[in-house]
């Protein structure tokens, strides 16, 4: 068993190791191989202990909401992973990064997006905070 | 005295290691398991629609040499027309709405990264494959984002990169999948869905204690359940996918995908992938002394817009995910090849007056004699404007919208 486990562990590091032969065959493609590497190690290392810790650390915060008889937790939680995915997703056009080829590719630019990003996160915030108040109109009508 | 200090360093690690407190009550076999089910259901469909992409380009694919690392290549149909705005509206789409799923997986398996690595060589090997799984979605679901929104940020050929990382992705899904799909079934089945999803907060509990170690042996109270946290997630893809679906939408749903370059058209237009300013093209090349050039005969426009004209509803599809529908009136290109004398070609070249890298582009057999490819004049009624490719553009049913060469001097058929 395990010696097929190793193979299968072998066979996947040839595989990956094939696949930078895509860009090792090609001479004009060499100067990018140490940039790539960076950006392959960078998402990860990025991801793992900048992204994870950084969000994590921000939910520990949500722990010093005060005590309500609905809890504020997930009404704060909810609008905020939605601005993080969003901003995450849609950075370059937030922050107007790349525009040049924007504007040569589409004609247009990006100016309206980071208007938008601010108006989408205030619709989610306003949405979840109309929700709190319901729930805790109708616990209230519902316990007295 | 250096392994001295390696032993200690790596005590001092492990202790760390052991230091965190992972407090969410959810963490668990049975959810990861349930994000997994739904990457294993839906990377694949990213993964060949990707690899098609590849294909559809034809002997023009970037990069051209990947040596057998490719789907057998075939000659990509003209039929169903919207089968690239399908294939490739799916890569993009799904790569899209796949992120929080992705990193929510991420999430419920990370206390695993900050465990002491085994002394057992191939369970450590089987841990540094995971570089490749996770390195590799993120710098496919990284570069591709930026891709699509036209940030060129990172300065190495888009293309070479993203195939590459998608086979170094391949090769660790492949193995992880192999690795895990017993567990993952063992992790469903531990727990019913339908019971999950009748289960409010007060009543949320951890999973039993698992060997993969990811129940948290002190969790803090739940503050949210596990139906909570699949709604999460859900609501992520549905909002993702609401800001993404519009670009591939005409009309007024286009402005859904609020933050994507695609979202946006000068009013009364329809989206271009490159502007007539930004070829770089000389006014003069393409004004009243521009022919075309068919080998044998060279036509001018006003020849061309004398031939029998043809018109056809036909999409426009981008590399990028977005699409666009639109009518289309031109001369047939099989006609084109019968006038310079090749009736049945055996495929064709097609020449921009621009230059660069998509200045060229090959045309199979089927793609030349389809009855809608045409070398289209018109959209919508109207000449071609300048940033459509006047003075002539070709269009072909299901081609990349890149190798619709705008703009066009030149077809060369060949025998």
């Amino acid at each position: 068993m395990s010696a097929v486990r190793m193979l299968g562990v072998l066979a996947c590091v040839a595989l990956a190791g094939w696949a930078a032969t895509i860009i090792v065959r090609d001479p004009t493609l060499h100067p990018s191989i140490v940039p790539m590497l960076v950006w392959f190690a960078g998402a990860l290392l990025l991801h793992d202990l900048v992204l994870f810790p950084l969000y994590a650390a921000a939910d520990r915060v949500l722990a010093l909401l005060p005590a309500t008889r609905v809890p504020l937790v997930n009404h704060v939680r909810i609008p905020l992973l939605g601005a993080g995915l969003t901003l995450l997703l849609y950075l370059p056009g937030i922050i107007r990064q790349g525009e040049p080829v924007v504007l040569g590719a589409s004609g247009l630019g990006q100016e309206p997006f980071l208007a938008r990003w601010l108006w989408l996160v205030l619709a989610m915030t306003a949405v979840s905070a109309l929700v709190w108040v319901v729930r805790v109109t109708r616990r209230s009508a519902a316990g007295g | 005295m250096v392994t001295e200090q390696l032993t200690q360093a790596r005590a001092a690690l492990a202790s760390a290691g052991m230091r965190i407190r992972w407090r969410s009550p959810i963490r668990g076999p049975w959810l990861t398991s349930v994000f997994g089910l739904v990457l294993l259901c839906a990377l694949p469909v990213v993964i060949v629609t990707g690899l098609l992409d590849w294909v559809a380009y034809g002997s023009g694919a970037i990069p051209a040499d990947v040596g057998a690392l490719h789907l057998p290549r075939f000659d990509w149909p003209t039929r169903p027309a919207w089968l690239f705005r399908l294939t490739q509206g799916l890569h993009v789409g799904l790569g899209i709405v796949l992120v929080p799923v992705v990193l929510a997986k991420l999430w419920s398996v990370i206390p695993k990264l900050f465990t002491k690595p085994d002394r057992n060589l191939l369970k450590l090997a089987e841990r540094g494959t995971l570089v490749l799984l996770v390195g590799g979605i993120l710098f496919e679901i990284v570069t591709g984002l930026l891709n699509i929104q036209y940030d060129y940020v990172f300065g190495f050929s888009f293309y070479a990169a993203h195939y590459a990382g998608a086979w170094v992705f391949i090769a660790g899904f492949v193995l992880h999948v192999a690795l895990k799909l017993p567990t993952m079934v063992r992790s469903l089945r531990s727990r019913s869905l339908r019971t999950e999803l009748r289960t409010p907060l007060a009543a949320t509990v951890p999973e039993p204690p698992d060997e993969g170690g990811l129940v948290a042996p002190d969790p803090d109270p739940p503050t949210m359940s596990r139906r909570g946290a699949l709604a999460l997630v859900g609501g992520g893809v549905a909002l993702l996918a609401g800001l993404t679906v519009g670009q591939t939408l005409d009309g007024p749903l286009r402005g859904t995908a609020l933050l994507l370059p695609r979202g946006r058209t000068a009013p009364g237009d329809f989206p271009v992938n490159r502007t007539f300013v930004a070829s770089g093209i000389s006014p003069d090349a393409v004004g009243a002394g521009w022919s075309l050039d068919l080998g044998a005969v060279r036509l001018t426009r006003d020849e061309l817009a004398a031939l029998p004209q043809h018109t056809a509803d036909l999409p426009i599809a981008c590399v990028e995910g977005w699409s666009t529908q639109q009518t289309w009136s031109g001369v047939r290109l099989r006609d084109l090849a019968a006038l310079a004398g090749v009736p049945e070609p055996a495929g064709a070249t097609v020449r921009s007056v621009e230059e660069g890298p998509f200045a060229r582009a090959p045309l199979t057999a089927g793609q030349v004699l389809d009855p809608d490819s045409l070398l289209a004049l018109r959209v919508n009624g109207s000449d071609l404007t300048p940033d459509h490719g006047y003075p002539a553009r070709v269009i072909v049913p299901a081609l990349p919208g890149v190798h619709c060469t705008k703009w066009v001097a030149a077809i060369g058929f060949s025998r």
